[in-house]
C-alpha cells in the first residue's frame, strides 16, 4: 500500500507516494533525482549510502522511506551549497577521491562525526569510517582529511549549526 | 591548487564539442593492428577525424581524453601531456572525452584499442599526444610569424600566448584564430624537438585532477546517475551457473508485484521492467522460485576446491607436456646440473574485482528497433558500441554512445562482452519502445555473476651451483584461461598467449641465467578477467615467495639476496635500496618482521618492505607498515602515483588477507560483503610511498602496487614465526592450520 510521505530534503518539503517498505536510498535517487547518493551494497555494509536523517548519519539503504515522515533528509547535495563544508574543502586539500563513488557517502559520515566530535581521536575516526568502503583504498587520505577538517575548521561546529 | 584554475571536462556538457567555432586539428595516433607503427593522418583541418584539439576565439582549448576515467587520473594526465607540449594555460582547457572511434583515438600500446587498461595509458600515448601537441604549436608559431612578417624561430612561447621578445609584441593562442590557415599536412616534429623534462611546466607538476571538484558535492556523473525523462527500470535474474539458460518461467508471483510492467525471457536470464527499482529487485527476487535453467554452459557441477587441488596435481606431474611462455638458456640442463636443488606448490584463488558502483546501463531503443543511445560505464567504449550493435543486429554507427565515469573498473569494466550494456538494450527493444530503460545489477547480481582472477597452481623448481648461486628456475602454471573469455579477438591477435594469466612470469631483470615458464591451460567454464595486477598476482607472488625460501635455505638476507640478482639492473637496485632505507630493514623489531619484495611490472620497477605480527591464538596477520617505492620514469603527475600506490595497497592488502571466491556445482559461494570482505580503514596498515623520477619514459602505475603486497607480508610471516604459507588468501584459518 503507497502513501503520500511527506519530509524535508536539503530543506525543501517533499511528498513522495510509494510502498512504505521502499528504501530511502531509491527515493532519493530515483523519484528526487538527488543521484549523489549512491547504491553500493544494499545491505548496510557499504556506507554508499549514507545521508543525515535528523542530523545524525543514516544508512539510506536500510531506511524505509515510512520511517523518515516528517523528519530533515539531508543529502551530499545539501551539505553546503558550494562545496565549502570544511570535510569537502578537506577532501579537495588531501586529493581524496579517486573513483569517486563511495566518496558522498564518506563525506556525510565524517561531516557527521565532526559534528558530534570536533576533535575526535584517530581510533574515533576509524571506529566511524570503517562502516564504509572504498575499493579505490582512499582511507589514508579520508583519514587525513578528517583530521584536517578539525585541525583546520575552528569554524566547522558554526558551520553546521548554519545548516538548516 | 587552486580550484579555479581547474580545467572544466566535457562530462557535464553532454555530447561533444565537434565542429565548434576555432581551430581544429586532427591526427590518429591509434593503430588497427598490434605492432604497427603509429600512423598520423596527413590532412587536419577538413577530414572526416574528429579533432584532437579545437581552440576558439575565445581562447578556450578542447583537448579530447582518450582514456576512460575510473579514478586513475587519466582524465586529466593525458590532455596534460598534449596541453604541456602545446605549451597551453592549463586553465583554459576544457577536456571532452573521446567518442568511440578507435581508429583515431585508440590506445597505439593496447592494439589499437580505445581500451582503457593494464595501465598503459600514459605508457601508450605519451608520445604522440606530446608530438601532437608540439604540432600544434608549430603551426600557430607559423602563422605567428607570417602575419607579423618574423621568422619563425624567432617566436617563442609562453602558456597559450605567442610572444616576440625581440619586438616585445605577444599574442594569444585565441587571437590567432582569426587568421590562422592550417597546412594540408602537419609539420614534422622530430623527437628532440620536444621539450626537455627539466622546461616541463605541467608534466612533474601536480594539478587537481580535473573531475576531482565533482567527486565532493555529489554532482560527479556515473552511469547509474543517468536520469532520461520517461525511464523505467529493469533487474535481470541471471543463471546462477554461466551458460545457463531459462527452461520453466512461472512470473506470476513477479508481476502480482506492484508496479512490475511486464517480464522478458532474455537468452541468459529472465527480465523485470518495472516503474521503480524497488519494484524490479523485488520482482526479481519473486522469480526466483519460479524460475528452471537448462544446464548448458560447462561450468556446471564444478567445485573450485577440486578443481584447484586437480590444477596442483597436473603441476607437479612433470609427465604432463607445458606449454612454454618464455624461456632462457636451458633450465632442465642446469637442474640437472645444481649442486641444490629447492622445490614448491603454491596455489591461488578466485578474485572480485569488488568495484563500488554495481553495473548498470540505461538504454533507449528507436521505435522500428533500427538505432539506439546508450549510456554506460565502460573501459572500452567501442566494445560497448559494438556489444550493443551486436544485440540489437544493427550497424555500430546506429548506436550513439554515451560514456560517464566509472563508479570503478579494475578489470571489470573492461571485457569485450560489455553485458551489462547487453542487458540495456535487450530490455530497452522490450519496452515499450522507445522507452528508456536503467538496468542495475544489485551487489548480489554483481557477485553471483562476476568475472574473476583465475584458480591457478604452480610447481616450482630452483637449481644453485655450488657456490649457492641461483642458475635455474622454472615454473609450471596450471590455470583457468583468461583472455579467451575475456576477449577472444586480443586471444587470436596475440597468438593464443593469454598475458592475462601468464602475465608476470618472466624474472628477465633477476640474474639467472636459465629460466623457464610453462602453462597448462584449463578450461573449468568460469568466466574469469584480468583484475587489477592480472596474472602478475599470482606469479610474482610465487616468484617473490620462493626466492625467499631460497635465500633463507642459504641463510641469505633476502634484501641482499635480491640486490645481487639485480646486479644487471641498475634502476632495479636503486628502487631496493631506497624502500630498504625507508624501512629501516636491519633493525630487529619485537614481536613484528619484515619482509620485502622487488618486481618489475610492464617496465615500472617497484619494491616492497611490509612489517607484520601475528596473533596466534586467532591466526589473524597484522600489516602494521607498508613502505613501496616506485621508478615508472617521467612521474607526469607525482601525487596521483602516490595515490595510485597507496590505493592499489590496500586493494592488494584485500587480496592477500581475506578475499576468497569459491564455486560449488558451478555457482558462486558469496553474495555481499559480508562473506566476500574487502580491507577497510581499520585494516590497513602505514603507507609509505616513495616515487623516484627519471627520465625515462614514463611507465604504469595504476595496477602495479596491488601485485606487491602478498608477496611481502608473505615473506614477513615467513620471517617471524618460521612458517611458510603457500595459499592465499592467508586467512586466519590458513594461518592456524599452518601454525599447527
Amino acid at each position: 500500500m503507497a502513501f503520500p510521505f511527506q519530509f524535508t530534503v536539503n530543506g525543501s518539503a517533499v511528498s513522495v507516494d510509494a510502498p512504505a517498505d521502499t528504501p530511502l536510498l531509491w527515493v532519493i535517487r530515483e523519484e528526487l533525482k538527488l543521484t549523489g547518493t549512491k547504491f553500493g551494497c544494499g545491505v548496510g555494509l557499504c556506507g554508499a549510502c549514507v545521508v543525515h536523517v535528523d542530523g545524525k548519519r543514516a544508512f539510506s539503504c536500510q531506511t524505509q522511506v515510512s520511517n523518515v515522515a516528517g523528519k530533515e533528509v539531508t543529502t551530499i547535495e545539501g551539505l553546503s551549497p558550494d562545496s565549502s563544508h570544511p570535510v569537502q574543502q578537506a577532501w579537495l586539500a588531501e586529493r581524496v577521491p579517486q573513483c569517486g563513488y563511495c566518496q558522498s557517502g564518506q563525506i556525510m559520515s565524517a561531516a557527521d562525526l565532526l559534528k558530534r566530535n570536533p576533535h575526535p581521536t584517530r581510533a574515533e575516526i576509524v571506529a566511524q569510517m570503517s562502516g564504509h568502503i572504498c575499493r579505490c583504498g582512499t582511507y589514508l587520505r579520508i583519514l587525513r582529511a578528517i583530521e584536517r577538517a578539525a585541525r583546520e575548521a575552528p569554524s566547522n561546529a558554526q558551520h553546521v549549526r548554519a545548516e538548516p | 591548487m587552486n580550484q579555479m584554475t581547474c580545467p572544466k571536462t566535457g562530462f557535464s556538457r553532454r555530447g561533444f564539442m565537434i565542429g565548434i567555432a576555432g581551430l581544429t586539428f586532427a591526427v590518429a595516433v591509434g593503430r588497427e593492428r598490434f605492432g604497427h607503427a603509429a600512423t598520423e593522418a596527413p590532412d587536419i583541418a577538413g577530414t572526416p577525424f574528429n579533432p584532437w584539439v579545437s581552440i576558439a576565439p575565445s581562447g578556450e582549448i578542447s583537448i579530447m581524453a582518450p582514456a576512460t576515467e575510473m579514478g586513475q587520473g587519466s582524465l586529466t594526465s593525458l590532455p596534460l601531456i598534449l596541453a604541456e607540449e602545446l605549451d597551453a594555460d592549463w586553465s583554459k582547457v576544457v577536456i571532452v572525452p573521446a567518442p568511440p572511434i578507435g581508429k583515431i583515438y585508440g590506445n597505439p600500446s593496447m592494439f589499437g584499442a580505445m581500451l582503457t587498461a593494464h595501465s598503459l595509458s600514459v605508457q601508450g600515448y605519451f608520445t604522440p599526444l606530446r608530438t601532437f601537441g608540439a604540432q600544434v604549436r608549430a603551426v600557430l608559431l607559423d602563422n605567428v610569424a607570417k602575419h607579423w612578417n618574423v621568422p619563425s624561430a624567432e617566436l617563442s612561447t609562453e602558456p597559450s600566448v605567442v610572444v616576440h621578445a625581440k619586438s616585445g609584441q605577444r599574442i594569444g593562442y585565441g587571437e590567432i584564430v582569426a587568421f590562422a590557415e592550417i597546412p594540408a599536412v602537419a609539420p614534422a616534429i622530430k623527437p628532440e624537438a620536444l621539450k626537455k623534462p627539466s622546461d616541463f611546466r605541467l608534466i612533474g607538476h601536480d594539478v587537481m585532477r580535473v573531475e576531482l571538484p565533482t567527486k565532493v558535492n555529489g554532482s560527479a556523473i556515473y552511469a547509474i546517475d543517468v536520469q532520461v525523462p520517461g525511464m523505467i527500470y529493469g533487474a535481470i535474474l541471471r543463471s546462477p551457473v554461466q551458460g545457463g539458460a531459462p527452461d520453466n518461467i512461472d512470473d506470476a508471483a513477479a508481476k502480482a508485484v506492484a508496479g512490475v510492467i511486464d517480464v522478458v525471457r532474455l537468452p541468459y536470464g529472465v527480465g523485470v521492467l518495472a516503474k521503480t527499482p524497488w519494484a524490479a529487485f523485488n520482482a526479481k527476487s519473486a522469480l526466483e522460485s519460479g524460475v528452471t535453467w537448462q544446464r548448458s554452459g560447462k561450468a556446471w557441477g564444478f567445485d573450485s576446491d577440486k578443481g584447484l587441488d586437480a590444477f596442483a596435481a597436473d603441476a607437479r606431474d612433470l609427465q604432463k607436456p607445458t606449454v612454454e611462455w618464455y624461456k632462457q638458456g636451458d633450465t632442465e640442463a642446469a637442474l640437472a646440473q645444481a649442486a641444490t636443488r629447492i622445490e614448491a606448490e603454491y596455489r591461488c584463488h578466485y578474485a572480485y574485482h569488488a568495484q563500488m558502483e554495481p553495473l548498470n546501463a540505461v538504454a533507449s531503443v528507436s521505435a522500428a528497433g533500427d538505432a539506439a543511445e546508450v549510456w554506460c560505464g565502460t573501459q572500452y567504449p567501442t566494445a560497448a558500441q559494438a556489444a550493443a550493435a551486436r544485440a540489437l543486429d544493427i550497424p555500430a554507427e546506429k548506436i550513439k554512445l554515451n560514456y560517464t565515469l566509472l563508479g570503478g573498473g579494475f578489470g571489470r569494466r573492461g571485457d569485450y562482452g560489455e553485458g551489462w550494456v547487453v542487458d540495456a538494450v535487450l530490455m530497452a527493444k522490450s519496452a515499450q519502445r522507445p522507452v528508456p530503460v536503467k538496468v542495475m545489477w544489485t551487489r548480489e547480481d554483481d557477485v553471483h555473476n562476476g568475472h574473476f582472477r583465475p584458480i591457478t597452481a604452480h610447481y616450482l623448481r630452483a637449481g644453485l651451483d655450488a657456490s649457492g648461486k641461483l642458475i635455474a628456475y622454472h615454473q609450471r602454471l596450471v590455470g583457468d584461461r583468461v583472455l579467451l573469455s575475456e576477449n577472444p579477438q586480443f586471444f587470436r591477435e596475440n597468438h593464443g598467449r593469454d598475458y592475462q594469466l601468464m602475465g608476470g612470469i618472466d624474472l628477465k631483470y633477476y640474474d639467472i641465467p636459465n629460466q623457464y615458464g610453462g602453462q597448462i591451460p584449463q578450461d573449468t567454464g568460469v568466466r574469469t578477467a584480468p583484475l587489477r595486477g592480472i596474472g602478475d598476482i599470482a606469479n610474482k607472488f610465487v616468484a617473490e615467495v620462493f626466492l625467499d625460501e631460497v635465500a633463507l635455505m642459504r641463510s641469505v638476507d633476502p634484501m641482499q639476496f635480491r640486490l645481487e640478482l639485480l646486479k644487471n639492473t641498475p634502476r632495479g637496485r636503486k628502487v631496493l635500496q631506497r624502500v630498504a632505507e625507508m624501512a629501516d630493514w636491519d633493525r630487529k623489531r619485537d614481536n613484528t618482521a619484515l619482509g620485502c619484495t622487488f618486481m618489475v611490472y610492464n617496465d615500472t620497477l617497484i619494491g616492497g618492505v611490509a612489517e607484520v605480527s601475528v596473533d596466534h591464538s586467532t591466526g589473524q596477520i597484522k600489516v602494521h607498515n607498508f613502505w613501496c617505492v616506485v621508478d615508472c620514469g617521467i612521474a607526469v603527475q607525482p601525487d596521483n602515483i602516490v595515490a595510485q600506490f597507496e590505493g592499489g595497497i590496500v586493494y592488494g592488502l584485500g587480496l592477500a588477507l581475506t578475499e576468497e571466491i569459491s564455486f560449488r556445482d558451478g555457482a558462486v559461494q558469496q553474495s555481499n560483503f559480508y562473506d566476500y570482505r574487502v580491507a577497510r580503514m581499520n585494516g590497513v596498515p602505514d603507507i609509505h610511498v616513495g616515487v623516484i623520477s627519471t627520465d625515462n619514459h614514463p611507465t604504469g602505475v595504476g595496477q602495479m602496487s596491488v601485485v606487491v603486497v602478498a608477496p611481502a607480508v608473505n615473506n614477513a610471516v615467513a620471517r617471524l614465526t618460521g612458517v611458510r604459507l603457500r595459499e592465499p588468501p592467508m586467512t586466519p584459518e590458513r594461518v592456524k592450520k599452518a601454525l599447527g
